[in-house]
């Protein structure tokens, strides 16, 4: 992995701020889920925050993302609003999809969410497709399609990644490796010893970096969005993290070596990144303000889906073609 | 293919397809191809279909891809999202299995699941049938399994004036659409349409009346439904006939009132009987019209089985004419 010079302070607390309102958003709802405010299926981020918000700090607001069921941090990190995501995890009418897309299918075109799949790897070839628009349109746009480790292993990965290379699509594929498919270590099921042996095996420019890093992965997410917006074709970002909650909320995380889950835990991305405020001279009182701010985001947020009506039951005939079904 | 001063009076179907993308295309710059061997360098498609679109409209709209049906359909998928209306070829019907992914969980859902923030308007052309000893993994009618999913439309013209009119329709429509060509049928010929003809998706034809029974079809079907229909009017039995056009959704009105007509109908395909789409059309006219049918509705379809190879199961898996007769026999007894 390159070693990276530190980003600049403006961004480190961009990257922060993102970071901060994805870590205290997984934490509120593992809250309300076990408090059984929300009866929903969830699929924790933390841990990850890093990874998606130097990612996202790295494109612009009209770029296109492409995620998948583990993605309330892409999400956020690219900038839905959170009344609005929240009303959608709750299945609200207000939320970015009425209430019909849910926590597995988040679409918020305003911010270039254009799909959240809950289907592994399967995000991979409709990013293409986006990025294919953006190469006819010349609209300088790039996709970022975020995908785990585990969606490596299944075909859409290869067809996608050899058609994105051979029609040099401004696709950047960011490979969150958390080393774990739902309960299965890489090392059981992974032919290959790192995700970047694939990409570069497709022909493609593939770059490992500590995810966790909030620099380094600026780094390597701003080179391949540069790489990408001049013309030059995808790249594969795999950046190694971890999740520290398990595959879904409920899943003990028993599988995971204790010391290997310690160690995890001691490079938290969080509190790295947050004494790397300190370090560059940002008080404690500007990152507790920062802190503060997200943490009434959220709130306003979570009574905001809590409070907010259920779509009326007929709403399932609107939308399944661009007419209204018969009842 | 060029274009010549002099319009030929009969086309082939697969001239039909090839000026309605041609026709698309012109019309609509948002309007692109992708599928494998598409391309004019690659010969135009395997059965030519696509043959000089990408000479007259470039290889950045009309594209050969690589074997990769996911991608193909992906690409479709995400352009379709943003503003393309893209038509993807999945060179055999039987190769859809292979998208089905992104067919089903994605093209069909994703209006639905944005909760109508995005949609895909895209159409993918693909050709089957059985008949000239393809086997079992080049020929199968797999029309019931993607009628069955919210969120498609699902079409197969059965003559070439209505190839071009409902795949021009397709392409332009707002919604994911399936187009199934017929593999024997792209060498039939028959009146050139008008170049300004469209067929609307959802409308069924009745390109025969008649008054004691209905014959309900799509497809390669409709050219046997004629058939026995000449036949059964040398036995005294007027045949009407329904051309579906639209398998989904299906034009409920033109069925029902065709059958409250006749108060008999037969549902024929080439795709196996056995929970094919002639169980929903004839399902739907005992629901409405039970106690007014003189015997209940009949199906014809083929052989609960892989399409075969060898030329004599294969014919004797198949649906034929003689099929429809005896049914219609069976059923006005």
């Amino acid at each position: 992995m390159a070693n990276t010079d530190m980003a600049d302070k403006d961004v480190l607390i961009d990257i922060f701020t993102r970071a901060d309102l994805i870590m205290q958003s997984d934490i509120k709802f593992r809250q309300m889920i076990g408090a059984g405010q929300l009866q929903i299926v969830y699929y924790p981020v933390r841990g990850q925050e890093v990874v998606s918000s130097a990612m996202m700090a790295a494109v612009n607001k009209e770029d296109y993302l492409v995620t998948i069921y583990r993605g309330l941090h892409d999400q956020l990190a690219k900038g839905i609003p959170s009344k609005d995501l929240w009303a959608e995890f709750a299945g609200k009418m207000a939320g970015t999809c009425k209430g019909k897309g849910g926590p597995m299918h988040i679409t918020h075109p305003e911010t270039g969410v254009m799909v959240t799949t809950g289907i592994v790897g399967s995000g991979i070839p409709i990013a293409n497709g986006l990025g294919l628009a953006s190469q006819l349109d010349k609209d300088g746009k790039v996709t970022v399609c975020c995908f785990g480790d585990g969606a490596t292993n299944i075909g859409a990965f290869h067809e996608g990644l050899n058609m994105a290379q051979v029609w040099k699509l401004p696709v950047i594929f960011l490979c969150q490796n958390n080393l774990y498919s739902e309960h299965t270590p890489m090392a059981f099921a992974t032919s290959s010893d790192s995700i970047k042996q694939r990409g570069e095996g497709l022909g493609m420019r593939s770059v490992q970096v500590n995810g966790n890093d909030a620099s380094a992965m600026y780094a390597a997410a701003k080179e391949a969005v540069e790489y990408a917006r001049a013309g030059h074709g995808p790249t594969l970002i795999e950046a190694m993290t971890f999740r520290f909650h398990g595959h879904l909320l409920g899943d003990t995380s028993h599988y995971i070596p204790k010391e290997e889950m310690e160690q995890a835990k001691k490079d938290d991305p969080m509190p790295i990144l947050r004494q790397q405020l300190l370090d560059l001279q940002i008080s404690e009182a500007d990152i507790a303000a920062i802190e503060a701010k997200n943490a009434a985001i959220i709130e306003e947020a979570a009574q905001f889906a809590l409070d907010a009506p259920y779509p009326p039951g007929d709403e399932y005939r609107i939308d399944v073609l661009d007419v209204e079904i018969a009842a | 293919m060029t274009e010549t001063a002099e319009k030929p009076k009969e086309i082939m179907f697969a001239q039909a397809c090839n000026m309605a993308m041609a026709k698309a295309m012109a019309d609509d710059p948002k309007v692109i191809l992708m599928g494998e061997d598409i391309a004019d360098e690659q010969g135009g498609g395997v059965f030519k279909v696509t043959l000089g679109l990408s000479e007259k409209f470039g290889t950045d709209r009309v594209r050969s891809t690589p074997i990769s049906e996911q991608a193909i359909v992906g690409a479709a998928v995400g352009s379709a999202m943003v503003g393309y209306k893209p038509v993807a070829e999945i060179m055999l019907m039987n190769f859809i299995t292979v998208a089905m992914d992104q067919i089903v969980n994605h093209a069909a859902k994703l209006r639905f699941m944005s909760g109508g923030q995005t949609s895909v308007p895209l159409t993918i052309r693909t050709t089957t049938g059985a008949g000239t000893g393809l086997g079992g993994q080049h020929s199968d009618m797999l029309e019931a399994w993607l009628a069955h999913v919210p969120g498609l439309k699902v079409v197969a013209a059965s003559n070439p004036a209505d190839a071009y009119g409902l795949l021009y329709s397709s392409i332009m429509d707002p919604n994911p659409v399936i187009f199934i060509e017929n593999t024997p049928g792209y060498f039939v010929k028959g009146p050139a349409p008008a170049p300004d003809h469209t067929v609307p998706l959802g409308k069924a034809s009745i390109p025969r009346e008649g008054t004691d029974i209905t014959l309900i079809g799509y497809g390669s079907s409709i050219s046997r439904c004629h058939g026995a229909a000449d036949n059964l009017a040398k036995d005294g039995i007027s045949c009407e006939i329904v051309d579906l056009r639209t398998i989904a959704p299906f034009d409920e009105e033109t069925v029902l009132k065709s059958v409250a007509k006749t108060k008999a109908a037969v549902v024929v395909h080439e795709a196996v009987k056995n929970f094919g789409v002639g169980a929903e059309i004839s399902s739907r006219i005992h629901e409405e019209l039970f106690s007014e049918l003189k015997a209940p509705v009949g199906r014809v379809g083929s052989g609960y089985a892989p399409v075969p190879f060898s030329p004599a199961i294969e014919k004797a898996w198949m649906f034929n004419q003689d099929d429809i007769e005896r049914e219609v026999h069976k059923i006005l007894g």
